[in-house]
């Protein structure tokens, strides 16, 4: 039990003294199939990912955001350009920079507390500590009774938590997440997204963010990034200084989490990656504009 | 107590189950459609096709309880079951190494694959001559064609089970520090697993298959001769009591092959199903 407690605070104090890192993407370009047939995916795209924050980013579905993901996390080199970490040059993927994948990429074969032991065994770090730090992982996503149980015997918001845990057991410095919440009911995705909240609240890690549900990115982020179709690039950037923790009832009533809304969805790119479509997005923006006209 | 418990639990499962009671139906249903119409001659005065020409089924079933009181029939059956299962485990031993060699390395897949492609298509019992010619012993000939039956199976599945494991198994391993080795050993053995499962279980019934056919051709193996009639395995068996015109022993030994065979599938599935304890459902 003190094993346990001495787990947490050493996750909790490597956490929060290190804030993750900065990862800074630079000029960087991604064209797959030869020369002449070429097709680019990624353009010139420039950002930052600052340290302790949380990155979202939004664009229409199938707009290079995942190639982005491959990128970050080394499993694909960038046809010109570069990405750094902490200004140290991505060559390949590590440890430092953990992806959830869209769907659960849990390993089948694996009971939940193997799948989360899985990193550090692969390291050969099955030590005690370890085996306490996962614990307190199955502990704090709330999957201690389903330890021995396989992925396909857990539910779908289970598996995004056992995924979760998997990867914080590995103490990235970047999270990367890839729509980790797309196909999950309406009713399990906003459970995991204020679970998500107070899990980024509680550690403060540098986190990247995919999503194309707009709503789900002002609720969650620190900064938005707005991204243009095929060839991917930033449209926008907006800052979201809405205090933590935050609470989906009053973002939507609140003046300041409307104006963001609106902010972004003059941006046609994030019209699209409104609840269900731009007819919502254009009702939204007759609202407000109706609303900020009264006042 | 407790074993009493779930026995009865389990028997209380099997029969409100309407799927057991749909079995015993079709069962019987079959048993009286055999017997009355090789009986339909006696009955009705004219003979229906083809089934008229089969022994009853309570013909075969004397012979059958005649049969399990000879020690000879179960030479038979365990010199064809341990022909079968020479060849089974050698085919498991080469192919499954083969199978992932093919599915992990682009180089020997390149080479393998073709002259694989080739061969597999033929059939195993067109092996059966040129087996005899290959080897020293008529046994060795017959386990080697038992081996072909099963080998293609077991490799076919081991090749298409590792390439079907999803990307991202390996990405995520790669991203979490795993090693080469490491992957083989987590993410493609276990990944690869329910393939091989579902390849054993195939290529045992085609070794039951071709053990047959083969005993029938090369004549039951040395022990044939030894032994006389009933020496040669449940092949030789049938073949020798088609010879000897007596019917109901042929349908009794193709009874025994498919009792056999079944029974062969069904341990091999459970066994899968106790190393894939992932797939089970609920």
């Amino acid at each position: 039990m003190q094993q346990v407690a001495q787990a947490a605070a050493q996750l909790h104090a490597s956490t929060t003294i290190s804030l993750g890192s900065e990862v800074i993407v630079k000029n960087v370009g991604k064209a797959y199939g030869a020369e002449k047939f070429a097709k680019t995916v990624v353009h010139n795209c420039s950002f930052t990912i600052e340290r302790g924050k949380l990155t979202v980013m939004i664009g229409p579905s199938g707009c290079g955001k995942s190639t982005l993901i491959r990128l970050l996390a080394g499993f694909e080199r960038p046809s010109t350009g570069d990405l750094f970490v902490d200004e140290k040059s991505i060559t390949g993927p590590g440890v430092d920079r953990l992806v959830v994948f869209q769907e659960s990429a849990l390993f089948p074969w694996m009971t939940t507390y193997d799948n989360i032991m899985y990193g550090p065994r692969a390291r050969g770090e099955d030590t005690p500590q370890m085996r306490a730090l996962a614990e307190t992982l199955l502990q704090k996503v709330g999957l201690a009774a389903f330890r021995r149980k396989y992925p396909s015997q857990l539910s779908g918001g289970m598996q995004r938590r056992a995924e979760l845990a998997r990867s914080m057991i590995n103490q990235p410095k970047v999270m990367i997440l890839d729509e980790p919440f797309r196909g999950l009911d309406a009713m399990t995705k906003r459970l995991m997204q204020e679970y998500f909240a107070n899990l980024f609240n509680e550690f403060r890690r540098t986190t990247f963010f995919v999503t194309t549900d707009i709503d789900e990115a002002i609720y969650l982020a620190d900064r938005i990034l707005i991204m243009t179709n095929i060839p991917t690039q930033v449209r926008a950037s907006i800052d979201v200084n809405l205090p933590r923790p935050r609470n989906v009832e009053n973002i939507t009533e609140s003046d300041e989490a409307n104006a963001i809304k609106m902010q972004a969805l003059l941006h046609e790119e994030a019209m699209k990656s409104f609840a269900r479509g731009s007819k919502a997005a254009a009702d939204f923006i007759e609202a407000y504009s109706k609303r900020i006209g009264k006042d | 107590m407790n074993l009493v418990g779930t026995v009865l639990a389990r028997v209380m499962l099997l029969i409100t189950d309407e799927n057991f009671w749909r079995g015993i139906v079709s069962i019987v249903v079959f048993v009286m459609f055999w017997e009355v119409g090789s009986r339909s001659q006696a009955l009705f005065g004219f003979a229906f096709p083809w089934v008229s020409q089969v022994p009853p089924p309570t013909a075969v079933a004397l012979e059958m309880f005649h049969l399990i009181q000879q020690p000879s029939f179960w030479v038979s059956a365990y010199l064809s079951t341990v022909r079968v299962f020479e060849g089974f485990f050698a085919a498991m031993l080469v192919g499954i190494p083969l199978g992932l060699a093919m599915a992990v390395s682009r180089t020997f897949y390149g080479m393998a694959f073709p002259v694989f492609e080739v061969l597999r298509p033929i059939p195993p019992l067109a092996w059966v001559p040129a087996s005899i010619i290959f080897w020293p012993t008529q046994e060795l000939s017959i386990a080697f064609v038992t081996f072909l039956g099963a080998f293609f199976t077991i490799v076919i599945n081991v090749i298409g089970g590792a390439q079907s494991i999803d990307v991202r198994y390996f990405q995520a391993a790669r991203s979490m520090g795993s090693s080469t080795w490491d992957i083989f050993r987590r993410i493609i053995l276990p990944g690869v697993l329910p393939s091989i499962v579902v390849g054993a279980t195939v290529g045992v019934g085609i070794t039951w298959a071709v053990v047959v056919a083969a005993e029938m051709i090369s004549g039951g193996g040395s022990a044939g001769s030894v032994g006389g009639a009933s020496g040669g395995g449940l092949g030789f068996f049938i073949w020798n009591s088609y010879v000897g015109g007596s019917y109901t022993q042929i349908v009794a030994g193709m009874i025994s092959i498919g009792i056999a065979g079944y029974m062969s599938s069904a341990v091999l599935r459970k066994l899968g199903a106790w190393m894939t304890p992932w797939l089970a459902e609920g």
